[in-house]
């Protein structure tokens, strides 16, 4: 099989013309091509999300101008980034990509492909396991949903695929890395397959460049059969000139665990959705998320946690402490179907406002139809407490050294629930270089 | 020479409230003062006053430190100039473990010259130093992972205080109800730790309702605090006085603070 590649330094844009032109680099199976082309149908008969629209009401994106950028390909240049999380840890697989396109081959351990273990680009693997990759792509976010998704699913590159079987456990975690040149995109798709009783530790991250312009428009899509277990980080450190939109959602069997750990510090404006359904009996799902945000920054992530069968429990946390004129937006769901009794749902979102220009708002929400479920939601949203920092500062802190402990303290608290080394330590250091003074 | 810390006709208020209204005292290095005073007469607000605390304005006056008016230092440079308090009311800061919150601030007490970022004391001596401490104060090992604060008992509270003194050995310390919310066996160890670890070395201001404190580390001076003033200096017999018969007889001799006291007092509770 020859590896699709896009053509160089031809630059696509997204009009009808550059869809098709586009379309004739992939050298992807029908299917593909189909699913590409309804998204592209629904992308032009639906307007870009405006004010009016109830998750965009605080997210401005009058200034986003997709006419500026090209449809993903490798631009003759390539960027190098700097990933952070696999620091010290034995992986067992990685892969990185630039501007959506692979750079380099995927690297995956031979023991664990021969325990029927899948990983690697989709474009790379789409040969031998394309039918594995059809029965799943595009099944757990819904790509129509609205114009992003839709501009996702029409023109992504670069997705990865990680396939456990039944009952295989991998122990060490997989790496992938995203970055982008100035100017670039990245549209990657991640996707993930865990059959019943499989395991396994994917540490996602993507970062560019201190000044580079871009836009990633990306989906994460992740299926845990019963019993299996997945341990997913996904570090978004972002340009502060980049524009991310992504939707993510994950699908968990019974009697399963995943714990996912969002890392949400870069981007000019975020808007993220993170879906979790709940669609096995007993199936337990936590979220820890760490904010940091400064300057202009503008991040909204809107997390929904369904509960679709009983007994199962869902604990999402999310922190965020803001600096400068900086902005976040969390609107959390607990939605709870009428089977799903015995339902033990926890959010929260807490914030701490560095600055007395920063804004956070928290929008915790529940739909709940049944009628014996627990469901406890709360946010709370303050400036950093004086005298914590005198208290520091009697003890020889100075006021800088005392903001900067009393905030990665604020986030220990989700910190201590990460059960990843590398991820804490990359985490908390990012956050204690952010931290500048109190104003 | 000694170190001597001095304070002169200090005046403080919060907001706009005049709280302390002529303060004067002196310490030297190795002694041990008293401060005694009723309930909201101002023993708490001239301990802030003195580590530097934003809302406690100082109108008039100076605290002086070897003869240097400190009243402009941030409180980390006084702490670095080697002033210590134990809050009667310490603050948790969750999150931040109180083995590296405090490495953190014996480094910097300790090399009052460091710059943020640069390398903090080896942990093996740290760690070294604090496991005695501990073991002094009868403390669990445990508690050095804890957060500072976060949840502690208030006898855990002040011991942790004095775990603090020990390791940033200042050359004044202001000990504020260091020894209230403690059992009778954890005073009896609270005085003793304090007595080894700062009588007749530091300078001790020592703020308590009660004796037997004092009776481990005997008073040079006691300082009687009413109305935001001190109206009364003696030596150890003072404080037996008071601890004895309480503060009648200071009441009626100095009528004019007791009236301020008690106004400042009403005030107060009106507030509450
Ligand atoms: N933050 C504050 N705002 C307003 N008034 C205050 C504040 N802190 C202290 N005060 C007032 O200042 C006066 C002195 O209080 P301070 O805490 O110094 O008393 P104290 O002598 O330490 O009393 P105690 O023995 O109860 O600890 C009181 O009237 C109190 O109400
Ligand atoms: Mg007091």
């Amino acid at each position: 099989m020859t590896p699709t590649t896009l053509t160089e330094n031809i630059q696509l844009t997204f009009t009808d013309e550059g869809f098709a032109a586009f379309l004739q680099t992939l050298n992807e199976p029908e299917w593909l091509t189909e699913i590409r082309k309804a998204a592209w149908a629904r992308f032009k008969e639906l307007p870009w999300p405006s004010n009016r629209d109830e998750e965009w009401m605080r997210t401005d994106i009058r200034l986003f101008h997709l006419e500026k950028f090209f449809i993903p390909s490798a631009r003759g240049e390539v960027a190098t980034g700097t990933p952070v999380l696999a620091d010290g840890v034995d992986l067992v697989g990685s892969a990185a990509s630039c501007d959506g396109v692979a750079s380099g081959a995927s690297q995956f351990d031979s023991a664990m492909a021969e325990k029927g273990v899948i990983f690697g680009t989709i474009s790379e693997l789409l040969g031998e396991h394309g039918e594995l990759i059809r029965k799943h792509l595009f099944q757990v976010v819904d790509g129509l949903e609205d114009r992003f998704a839709a501009l996702h699913q029409a023109t992504w590159t670069s997705g990865v695929f990680l396939y456990v079987p039944r009952n295989v456990c991998v122990e060490k975690p997989i790496h992938t890395f995203s970055t982008m040149t100035d100017g670039g995109c990245d549209f990657s798709h991640t996707l993930i397959v865990l059959e019943e009783g499989a395991e396994a530790t994917v540490l996602a991250e993507s970062n560019n460049a201190n000044d580079a312009v871009g836009l990633h428009c990306g989906a994460i899509e992740i299926v845990v059969g019963d019993r299996g277990n997945l341990r997913y980080v996904n570090l978004q450190d972002w340009s502060q000139k980049v524009w991310h939109f992504a939707h993510q959602k994950a699908v968990i069997g019974q009697d399963t665990n995943l714990q996912w750990t969002v890392g949400a510090l870069g981007s000019r404006l975020a808007k993220v959705n993170q879906h979790v359904s709940l669609r096995g009996k007993r199936g337990t799902c936590q979220v820890n998320g760490v904010m940091f945000t400064e300057n202009k920054q503008h991040l909204s992530y809107h997390t929904l946690q369904h509960h679709e069968k009983p007994d199962c429990t869902s604990d999402f946390l999310y922190k965020g402490a803001l600096q400068d004129q900086s902005r976040t937006v969390w609107r959390g769901m607990i939605k709870v179907d009428v089977e799903a009794q015995q339902t033990d749902g926890y959010q929260r979102n807490d914030n701490l406002l560095l600055s007395s220009k920063a804004r956070a708002d928290s929008i915790p929400g529940l739909e709940i139809e049944a009628d014996d479920v627990r469901c406890t939601h709360g946010s709370t949203s303050g400036r950093v407490d004086e005298e914590l920092i005198f208290y520091a500062q009697c003890r020889g802190f100075t006021r800088k050294e005392a903001i900067r402990a009393i905030v990665t303290g604020f986030f220990q608290q989700v910190f201590d629930r990460v059960t990843i080394e590398s991820v804490r330590e990359a985490l908390a250091l990012a956050i204690s270089r952010r931290v500048r003074d109190y104003e | 020479m000694s170190d001597v810390l001095k304070i002169v006709d200090l005046h403080v208020s919060i907001g706009d409230k005049e709280i302390l209204r002529g303060v004067n005292l002196s310490m030297t290095e190795g002694e041990t003062h008293a401060l005694m005073g009723p309930n909201g007469s101002g023993k708490s607000t001239l301990g802030l006053a003195i580590m530097g605390h934003p809302n406690y304005k100082c109108t008039q006056g100076e605290i002086l430190l070897n003869g240097e008016n400190i009243l402009e230092l941030e409180p980390n440079e006084r702490a670095r100039a080697g002033i210590f308090m134990a809050f009667q009311r310490p603050v948790a800061i969750p999150g931040v473990k109180m083995a590296d919150f405090l490495r953190h601030a014996t480094t910097n007490v300790r090399n009052p010259d460091r710059k943020e970022g640069e390398d903090l004391i080896p942990m093996r001596e740290f760690r070294k130093e604090i496991k005695a401490n501990m073991e002094q104060l009868q403390m669990d090992s445990e508690f050095a992972r804890r957060y500072v604060n976060d949840g502690f008992s208030g006898g855990e509270m002040k011991r942790a205080e004095i775990l603090q003194l020990a390791m940033l050995q200042p050359k004044f310390a202001i000990l504020d109800e260091t020894d209230s919310g403690l059992d009778a066996d954890a005073v009896r160890l609270a005085s003793q730790s304090i007595n080894e670890i700062g009588h007749n070395k530091m300078g001790l201001l020592i703020i308590t309702h009660h004796d037997k404190l004092l009776e481990h580390n005997p008073p040079n001076f006691t300082h009687v605090i009413l109305g935001g003033r001190i109206v009364e200096t003696g030596g150890k017999e003072l404080a037996e006085e008071l601890h004895a018969q309480g503060y009648d007889r200071i009441r009626k001799q100095y009528p004019e603070a007791a009236k301020v006291n008690d106004e400042s007092e009403a005030e107060a509770e009106a507030v509450v």
